[in-house]
């Protein structure tokens, strides 16, 4: 079943055109990598979606509804959370705080409910020792993974991930795959922005490859590896 | 947010404060009008600091339309003195205030950090000419008389403004509103994203906090027989709470509540000995205190318990 | 022969407030102090002017070739003793906007009412030039061409000061990216005590030309200060040829309103002030 799809989705700046035309769709289960050189687009194709900033043109549709220029929170509501590519906790709060937001903002409207919950996904992504401590004092990994209890606290359907393995050693960058595949298996969708190869074809069940804007391929891990069109926009010609 | 070493800290902190409320009730009846008057001051900065702190605290905008709420209040007093009960006057006040609050909130509430300034210094400024114009088009003077109450009455009104105002941020604060304007003031896309409505929150708030002080305007004018809008609209009264909450110290309540206080009793101990240089020795005493204390009172007091 | 009227009296308000404003857009623009205080070196360099003639004879436009160097070094050691201490203070770019604001706040307590305990609160005015000039059918004071004259050449110097010399090409490259500027080894923090001098003296000189047309007091300060604040909006913050521009162009819109409604000149620039804030904050050249 498609969650969520687009056509024609373009965004210019000026004059500049940052997505041009690119039509998507995702499914539900799915974990969907989205790849592509720098200044591809693909940071702000997220932000069409999660509403960070609006379509010059085109349609975003989720479950089936119009989601086109909707607002951050009414995006969030229907149940899109999304992470960012430079890490946006609030960092002169607790972790606890900062996911406790989300749960109580997002998802649940009591206190009670909304403390379990947070609890539960700080649980989860493994940082229950370091609730109480201040955001800002986590090493960016652990900035990472409060930033994504955060999001899961609003109890989304799907989740955009923004390069969440940038800057990671080697054995992090393991816990973050595995963390990835435990949030597809409770059931949620996601698509994930990656530089870090290993991590795109390891888990991805398709990926998206966008290039000055336009989207330039779609496939499988395999056809995407041996794709010339992609081999040529990242080595060049 | 955690069970029950807070409920015993809470009760403890209620009892506290309706004791002083309670010995503060007591002041008219021990028949100075020196200190009636001073008490009223105190309530009427207090009002002003903390109602601007609970929104600009957290959020880190700096506002300074507070003397275009003060102002208004004033003025539907001075329109309305004689024609209404002094209660529903003072409530009316509160109400323009709140009106004008939402108005340029739902305007400027977007606008970055030194722009919002500017937006509301251009508020309070406009505002002050605007009503001068009007007077002086409708009446032909620039100022207009004002019905008078006695100084036992504005000092009780003024004491419950300032409970009511002191209950409002409170319960802001130490509601998921204040959690959701911390996260604004830190972070206001991440805030957006996870379900917050933003510019609601805002708004709501600002508002809310500026309807205090249109009352407090609204009753404090009527200690002087006599308003214009230099004096109402003073721009003394866009900066001040801010010098006074961060004298006091940004971070907390009683940092704000103990800037003000403070602040007044020395604005008065300067007054009487000094009043010509009165005004001179205050702009020495502002610009000393980003000197020489920028992290406020409570920042002090902090660092000497420390050492 | 209105719209004549209205062109010159636009120009002769626009060149004052061009040369309020532009001393205003060098202390934000590149020291990055919002000075709410401005406004009173305006008023010191109008009281200034103001005694210097009636108690000694002193010729207005020789007051400006005094009023202009003498608060420059006090504009100059302001920054250099205050503003720079209180950026060590403050750590971010933000809360020092906002701390120096405050102390600016401050200052303006302070020079006003060392105003008002030399000069007292009644407003001064003076005579200079009163008679009136015949042009193009209009009859203008002179004082208001000689005025309208100065401001032009003092803004038409500055203008080739910052587009031609090298200190002048310095100050509007810290103006526009201090890092910059930094990297390619202009000092910055003299920069900042340097502009925020000439700012206190572009202010001053604009007082003394103020002096000559209107009665003054203690108290023309903020109104003055607040008018360039709009003018550095609508210019665009940080660009100070914008300023430039933006006064002429504020000259003139107020120069049209004071011929509908006079008593709402004010108003009127604080309204345009926030629509301006509302639908294009950056201003005309801003970034």
């Amino acid at each position: 079943m498609r969650i969520c799809e687009g056509e024609g989705v373009t965004k210019y700046f000026g004059g500049l055109a940052a997505v041009i035309d690119v039509d998507f769709y995702v499914d539900q289960g799915e974990i969907v990598g989205l790849i592509g050189p720098n200044g591809a687009g693909k940071t702000t194709f997220f932000n069409l979606i999660s509403g960070a900033l609006a379509p010059t043109s085109g349609v975003i549709l989720f479950k089936g509804d119009n989601i086109t220029g909707l607002r951050p929170y009414q995006i969030c509501r229907r149940r899109i959370a999304r992470t960012f590519q430079l890490v946006k906790i609030f960092p002169d709060m607790t972790v606890f705080e900062n996911v406790v937001l989300g749960s109580l903002f997002g998802s649940h409207n009591l206190r009670g409910s909304a403390q379990e919950e947070a609890m539960e996904q700080i649980r989860f992504v493994r940082l229950l020792e370091k609730k109480d401590m201040l955001a800002r004092d986590l090493t960016v990994a652990n900035q990472k993974r409060v930033e994504v209890a955060r999001a899961l606290a609003t109890k989304p359907e799907l989740l955009l991930l923004d390069e969440l393995v940038a800057g990671l050693n080697p054995a992090e960058v393991d816990e973050i795959i595995a963390l990835t595949k435990a949030i597809r298996d409770r059931g949620i969708t996601v698509v994930m922005i990656e530089h870090v190869m290993k991590v795109i074809m390891n888990i991805s069940d398709r990926i998206i490859v966008l290039h000055h804007g336009e989207k330039i391929a779609e496939g499988t891990p395999s056809q995407i590896a041996s794709s010339k069109k992609v081999i040529e926009v990242y080595l060049g010609t | 947010m955690h069970a029950f070493g807070d409920h015993k800290k809470n009760l403890s902190q209620l009892a506290l404060a309706i004791l002083v409320v309670a010995l503060l009730a007591l002041v008219p009846a021990c028949g100075s009008d020196y200190y009636v008057s001073l008490f009223i001051s105190i309530f009427k900065y207090t009002v002003l600091t903390v109602s601007w702190a609970t929104f600009c605290g957290p959020t880190g905008y700096m506002s300074l339309a507070s003397a275009a709420f003060l102002g208004s209040g004033m003025y539907v007093t001075a329109l309305l003195g004689d024609t209404l009960p002094l209660p529903l006057i003072v409530l009316i006040g509160g109400a323009a205030s709140l009106l004008l609050a939402l108005v340029a909130g739902l305007a400027s509430l977007r606008i970055r950090g030194i722009f919002f300034a500017m937006f509301t210094l251009g508020l309070s400024e406009g505002v002050k000419g605007f009503i001068n114009w009007w007077e002086i088009s409708k009446t032909g003077r620039q100022g207009r008389l004002v019905i008078s109450a006695s100084g036992t009455t504005v000092f009780y009104t003024m004491l419950i403004i300032l409970v009511m105002a002191l209950l409002t941020s409170y319960l802001i604060r130490r509601s998921k509103f204040g959690l959701a304007l911390r996260s604004i003031g830190q972070e206001q896309q991440a805030a957006e994203h996870i379900g917050i409505n933003v510019n609601a929150v805002k708004l709501i708030t600002f508002a809310a906090t500026s309807f205090w002080i249109g009352a407090t305007g609204s009753i404090i004018v009527t200690q002087w027989s006599y308003v214009d809008t230099q004096v109402a609209f003073s721009v003394f009264y866009s900066f001040m709470p801010t010098v006074m909450a961060l004298f006091g110290g940004l971070g907390n309540m009683l940092g704000w509540i103990l800037g003000s206080v403070v602040f007044t009793i020395l604005s008065e101990l300067l007054l009487t000995p000094f009043p010509y240089y009165y005004m001179l020795i205050f702009g020495i005493v502002i610009v000393s205190v980003f000197l020489f204390f920028p992290s406020g009172l409570v920042g002090l007091v902090t660092r000497w318990r420390k050492a | 022969m209105i719209v004549l009227e209205i062109v010159i009296g636009g120009l002769l308000t626009g060149g004052i407030y061009a040369l309020l404003a532009a001393g205003f857009s060098l202390q934000y623009g590149v020291a990055r102090v919002m000075n709410v205080s401005h406004g009173e070196f305006i008023m010191l360099g109008a009281m200034s002017t103001y005694s210097l003639y009636v108690a000694l004879g002193v010729n207005p436009l020789v007051s400006l070739a005094i009023v202009g160097p003498v608060l420059f070094p006090i504009g100059f050691l302001l920054n250099k003793l205050l503003f720079q201490r209180i950026r060590k203070l403050a750590g971010s770019g933000d809360v020092f906007e906002g701390w120096s604001m405050l102390v600016s706040f401050g200052l303006l307590f302070i020079i006003q009412n060392i105003a008002l305990l030399s000069w007292s609160a009644d407003q001064r005015g003076y005579s200079f030039l009163a008679f009136p000039i015949s042009l193009a059918g209009l009859r203008i004071p002179a004082n208001r061409l000689v005025a309208l004259a100065v401001a032009l050449a003092i803004g038409f110097s500055f203008f080739l000061f910052l587009m031609r010399t090298s200190l002048g090409k310095a100050v509007r490259a810290a103006a526009q990216e201090e890092t910059g500027a930094q990297l390619i080894g202009i000092n910055i923090r003299w920069m900042h005590c340097l502009c925020f001098g000439f700012g206190a003296s572009l202010a001053g000189l604009a007082g003394v030309l103020i002096s000559t047309m209107f009665t003054v007091s203690p108290f023309i300060g903020l109104p003055y200060t607040i008018i360039a604040i709009i003018v550095v909006v609508l210019g665009g913050l940080g660009n100070i040829i914008g300023s430039l521009v933006g006064g002429l162009i504020l000259g003139l819109v107020s120069s049209i309103v004071l011929h509908i409604e006079p008593s709402l000149e004010l108003v009127s620039l604080y309204v345009l002030f926030m629509l301006i804030l509302l639908i294009r904050p950056r201003g005309i050249f801003g970034k």
